[in-house]
């Protein structure tokens, strides 16, 4: 066990978690080395983005656990819980800048936040988390100022503003155009690799996330469906997984929404 | 007939709940060991926010609702021939009823939604949820300041609209009408109590301020982040905080001016 909490950063086990009366995990376990890149893959609408809200501990579980670093992090004190979260962060989907202020001062904002660092020696660190995501030039700039790619590189330097040991990346992909998501992808790829921080990356974007992930799961029906290597997982003969890294329209996902008869319902009009 | 009752039953509940969250992130907001090298620069730029950037509405307000009040006093007073007291209806008029309520209900509305509306759209960008996971509290730092911003705002305006509301009476009365300045201002000398009126004004209008205030704050920290969401709690706040200030102010009233 102990060996086990060493060598996983996260650990989930028999997680379920509802909204309301609706299930969106039942019995969940997934675990996410330290120091690699691990994808969390499925359709939209899955809950992909809950499942880092509830390793975050925005999100309580209804049952099971969720182990940072050998902590439950539910049942955590909420001081306990903001102590722990100075050890992993998040880039959101949308990079949530703050908008009232500069690029500049939003990385600024948790070292101003949790150290007390002398404005010159603040300054300096800023600009180097700027300078690993190439947006030194932009540090005056207001977030409205940003493309959608810009945005998101200033949250990631935020993000790794406090060096910490989780970043969890949501849907870093979406909706960029391919020079954005090859530098997203090149960013995340050297982070992992000469910071040795440990990585989750929600995407639905196959390709680009399987060309860095160390490990991949695909989650669908409220569970792991499936995990691996991308090269086990592209050999891995599930219908639901081959229906989803290949993109099919339809299969066990069907591409119609349930619904009543076609005929029924057409004939009800006529009626 | 059992739906009906169901239906109370839900909406009972769902009433207490929202009154316990509410309840939960003023807790969250105001409990806790002070801060003040972080949080003093973030009360200073909710002052300018929520009490200067209101000041022009209530000024303009104000000195109308006074030349309007006077205006109708005059005409009142004078078919008794009681026009030397009219700086005492103004000022008593404004002191004890207009000037807590309508600054109220005027904070609510500029003020008020502004605040709804920022914290709203914080929550549906992911502004607040990212604070959270810097490990910083979005109750202490965006709640807090921006509560205890309105807090000390509304009465500073209250005191301005009133000041400015009694300026709009001597105008119409004095300036126009021609009613004595030494009869206006003496008859607001010798009626205005400091505690009953002046005092009572302040409690009313930190009432006020903690309940638009709340309001505005928890409707935007609670909206359903989309657009329509950040709408309909924006409205919300603007309809609740009047109704509150209403119903408050005829509590208080009976409380305080009732032998």
């Amino acid at each position: 066990m102990t060996d086990t909490l060493q060598q996983n950063l996260v650990e989930i086990h028999d997680m379920s978690f509802y909204r309301g009366t609706r299930p969106i995990y039942k019995n969940m376990n997934l675990t996410v080395p330290k120091g690699k890149v691990t994808a969390i893959m499925g359709p939209s609408g899955i809950g992909k983005t809950t499942l880092l809200r509830l390793i975050g501990g925005q999100l309580k579980p209804q049952a099971g656990q969720i182990l940072f670093d050998g902590e439950d992090v539910p049942s955590m004190t909420r001081s306990r819980l903001y102590e722990v979260r100075k050890r992993m962060s998040m880039l959101f989907q949308s990079g949530a800048l703050f908008t009232d202020l500069s690029v500049f001062d939003n990385v600024a904002y948790p070292l101003r936040e949790h150290l007390n660092l002398p404005e010159p020696v603040l300054h300096n660190l800023v600009l180097m988390k700027l300078q690993s995501v190439g947006l030194r030039g932009a540090a005056n700039m207001m977030p409205s100022e940003l493309s959608g790619g810009m945005a998101r590189r200033a949250a990631l330097a935020r993000a790794i503003a406090l060096d910490p040991d989780l970043i969890m990346f949501d849907e870093p992909f979406a909706g960029q155009d391919p020079i954005s998501m090859g530098v997203i992808v090149k960013l995340i790829a050297e982070l992992n690799q000469s910071l040795g921080l440990t990585c989750i990356v929600v995407s639905h974007d196959v390709n680009e996330v399987l060309s860095i992930a160390d490990y991949a799961y695909i989650v669908a029906e409220q569970h792991i469906i499936a995990g691996g290597t991308s090269q086990e997982l592209r050999h891995n003969d599930d219908l639901r997984v081959k229906q989803f890294l290949d993109g099919l329209a339809d299969g066990p996902v069907p591409f119609h929404y349930p619904a009543v008869d076609y005929k029924l319902d057409l004939s009800r009009g006529v009626n | 007939m059992l739906n009906l009752i169901a239906k109370l039953g839900q909406s009972t509940i769902n009433i207490i709940a929202m009154l316990g969250r509410s309840g939960l992130m003023l807790f969250g907001a105001l409990i806790g060991k002070p801060q003040f090298s972080k949080q003093f620069p973030l009360l200073v730029k909710q002052f300018y926010f929520v009490g200067v950037q209101s000041l022009s509405i209530i000024i303009v307000s104000g000195l109308f609702i006074g030349m309007v009040l006077a205006l109708q006093g005059y005409f009142i007073l004078t078919t008794f021939g009681a026009e030397a007291s009219l700086g005492m209806l103004v000022a008593l008029a404004l002191l004890r009823e207009l000037g807590p309520v309508v600054a109220g209900l005027l904070f609510a509305g500029r003020a008020g939604s502004a605040l709804t509306a920022e914290i709203g759209l914080m929550k549906a960008t992911e502004q607040l949820s990212s604070m959270e996971m810097m490990a910083i509290d979005p109750l202490r730092r965006i709640i807090a300041p921006r509560f205890w911003a309105g807090f000390f705002c509304m009465p500073f305006l209250t005191a301005i609209f009133v000041a400015v509301g009694i300026l709009g009476g001597v105008l119409v009365g004095v300036d126009w009408k021609g009613i004595d300045a030494g009869f206006f201002w003496s008859s607001i000398q010798s009626n205005v109590d400091w505690w009953h009126d002046l005092g009572n004004c302040f409690i009313k209008s930190f009432a006020f301020a903690i309940a638009s205030t709340w309001i505005a704050l928890f409707n935007g920290y609670d909206c359903v982040p989309t657009s329509e969401g950040i709408s309909r709690a924006t409205t919300n706040t603007v309809v609740y905080s009047s109704l509150v200030i209403l119903g408050l102010d005829f509590i208080l009233t009976a409380l305080m001016f009732s032998n």
